[in-house]
């Protein structure tokens, strides 16, 4: 450990009252977020076919397990944690297994031939994730001890991210973005998994070498520009996100990548000149993808009149923006529109879906609850003691914000498709499950942060000595 | 007519529960920023200002780190403003993560020297008080930037 925690472990926890640890408060959300599920179904089910199945008794047993035991196992395993981080998660799932079930009856009732329910699929799914988030929780009893395996993640989310552009079209290919493994009926997205690998790896690396990226510097217009070879990293990421955008298609991840991948410098040096860096970088990246790219091209003139484009490229956009306009202020209600007349409302456009059965005052509160993820992410990077959690947490919290507004905007026409999944909300298990595991890791790092300094410390020391407190303003 | 109000309750009901849930969510989120850590500072008890010790009057001749990787560095004051921070061109410069580039500065105004924050982000402290305005520091008295603990001697 050559530069550790940087942090004086004694700044940490001055009081002496132990900090309350709020796991009947995390109950309690749990429940409520339990209750607007159930209520969710419960407002589907008579909406659209008048009447309560058995189905839905089954579907409550089994969230309510859900949750009790992901909490039970963070009141055992990790009794500091933030308590918003998981009721939050249990809404967001929650409120997106109903949309799911909608959409199901939705096409029931269309008569469609493949009429796969995709609910209860997105619940094994669900379950899959609590499976994997408890396991995290078990084995990483330490977020530092990922910073040991930084090297290895990074190695394992490259392999992770180069898999579907190396197997054959028949293999990896879903729509036109080739980032799928499909094996045997079992497709996942490695991509989600490896936004998590990478993202950990970032936070070792700028750790050990922020100092020479934020001092280092010649100033240049008023404006602190690093050395020519410091850029080294941040044109490796560049030009990592943009062999995913050749090879794989893929505009969302490649995004994805390389915002976290800059956010995390800034946060790590505390220039703003990487942001401008990285801002002109995406731009001359962005221009050299539309000139070269069709389908980029397409993206973006879908993007700038959906309407122009209806008939073909346009017509998805199209469509949700009608829904959108249907939804108006306060919704059609659950179960009073017509979601489906959305191309892969399921997935990639089940904002869309809430904005018209909910309105704008429901998909604004769908995005306040990310927020409230969001945000206590952040507060717990804030309050970590140690810099590799602190980074952590922001580039994972990051990256949920990122995808939450890179999806949005595409939706409602803000900004070009990218094939983003809404994190926790859309139907798709490997999103779902790779979501899970950020959030155990999150969890962990706030359970560490929030977790009074070990009573070994010096127990309290003379007045006139005492560190100063760090307070975030 | 009456599934049609049922619906609507529907609508509207389950619209207020959502939201229910983020006012929830926000007192929680409220209790956390004004309830524990709040406390916590507060319960810091402010010395008032340091009533007279020995060497109160007279006026300072250097500044001393008492505290700190830098500890044992002195430097003489003059007339000129001290300037602490992590920027090189500071007078006293910092290798601190808790320090701000620029993070603080010491003036003399008819020999008696104040402290003054310059926007840091973890502040300064002087003798447990975080320094908001400008304030007057009597010789002896400790002055905090994160690590570092700095005092006048006269």
């Amino acid at each position: 450990m050559t530069s550790g925690p940087t942090t004086d472990p004694r700044a940490a926890a001055p009081g002496t009252a132990t900090p309350p640890r709020r796991r009947n408060t995390e109950l309690a959300l749990l429940g409520f977020a339990v209750l607007i599920t159930l209520v969710a179904q419960a407002i589907v089910d008579l909406t659209v076919t008048g009447s309560l199945t058995t189905e839905l008794a089954t579907f409550g047993l089994w969230i309510t397990a859900l949750w009790t035991v992901a909490h039970l196992v963070v009141r055992r395993w990790a009794p500091y944690a933030d308590p918003l981080l998981l009721p939050a998660v249990a809404l967001l799932v929650g409120l997106g297994l109903s949309f799911i079930h909608r959409l199901d009856l939705a096409a029931q009732q269309a008569g469609s031939t493949a009429s796969r329910e995709d609910a209860p699929v997105q619940l094994v799914w669900a379950t899959l994730g609590l499976v994997l988030f408890v396991g995290v929780l078990l084995v990483l009893r330490d977020h530092r001890l990922l910073s040991r395996f930084a090297y290895t993640l990074a190695l394992v989310g490259l392999v992770l991210l180069a898999i579907p552009a190396v197997l054959p079209s028949s293999l990896s290919e879903v729509n036109g973005a080739k980032i799928w493994i499909r094996v045997a009926g079992f497709s996942i997205q490695p991509g989600e998994f490896a936004k998590i690998c990478l993202t950990v790896f970032f936070a070792a690396y700028l750790v050990d070498k922020r100092d020479v990226l934020a001092l280092a510097s010649r100033r240049v217009m008023g404006l602190e520009l690093p050395r020519g070879r410091d850029l080294g990293p941040v044109l490796v990421a560049w030009m990592l996100s943009i062999l995913v955008l050749v090879f794989e298609r893929d505009l969302g991840s490649s995004l994805l990548l390389f915002g976290i991948f800059v956010v995390m410098l800034y946060v790590a040096t505390e220039r703003a000149s990487w942001l401008l860096i990285g801002l002109g970088l995406f731009a001359g990246g962005a221009l050299v993808a539309y000139q070269l790219f069709g389908h980029v091209q397409q993206r973006v003139d879908s993007w700038l009149d959906p309407f122009a484009y209806y008939d073909g490229s346009g017509f998805q956009v199209a469509q949700a923006l009608f829904g959108l306009g249907t939804g108006g202020l306060f919704g059609a209600g659950l179960g009073g529109g017509r979601p489906d007349q959305v191309p892969v409302a399921k997935s990639d456009f089940i904002a869309a879906a809430v904005g018209e059965e909910l309105g704008l005052f429901g998909l604004v509160a769908v995005i306040i609850v990310y927020l409230v993820l969001v945000e206590r992410g952040l507060r717990t990077s804030l309050i970590c003691r140690d810099a590799f959690g602190k980074l952590l947490a922001a580039g994972l919290s990051f990256a949920i914000a990122w995808q939450v507004f890179v999806v949005l905007g595409g939706v409602t026409g803000l900004l070009p498709l990218t094939g983003l999944t809404t994190p926790f909300l859309a139907y798709g298990g490997s999103s779902l499950v790779a979501n899970f595991v950020l959030v155990a890791v999150l969890v962990r790092i706030s359970d560490a942060a929030r977790r009074p300094a070990a009573p070994s410390g010096p127990p309290k020391p003379a007045l006139g000595d005492a560190p100063t407190e760090v307070v975030q303003t | 007519m009456t599934a049609e109000i049922v619906l609507q309750i529907f609508r509207f009901g389950f619209l207020l529960l959502l939201w229910l849930f983020i006012f929830a969510a926000f007192r929680v989120v409220r209790a956390d920023l004004f309830g524990g850590r709040a406390g916590r500072v507060a319960s810091v008890p402010p010395r008032a200002a340091a009533p007279g010790r020995k060497k109160t009057r007279g006026a300072a001749k250097t500044l001393v780190v008492t505290a700190g990787p830098l500890t044992g560095t002195k430097i003489t004051l003059g007339d000129q403003p001290i300037l602490i921070g992590r920027a090189d061109d500071s007078t006293l410069v910092l290798t601190d993560d808790f320090a701000s580039s620029r993070h603080a500065r010491l003036t003399n105004r008819g020999g008696q020297w104040y402290v003054e924050d310059l926007g840091s982000t973890n502040g300064t402290y002087l003798d447990q008080q975080r320094v908001q305005g400008p304030l007057l520091v009597a010789p002896g008295q400790p002055i905090r930037i994160g690590q570092t603990a700095l005092e006048l001697r006269s």
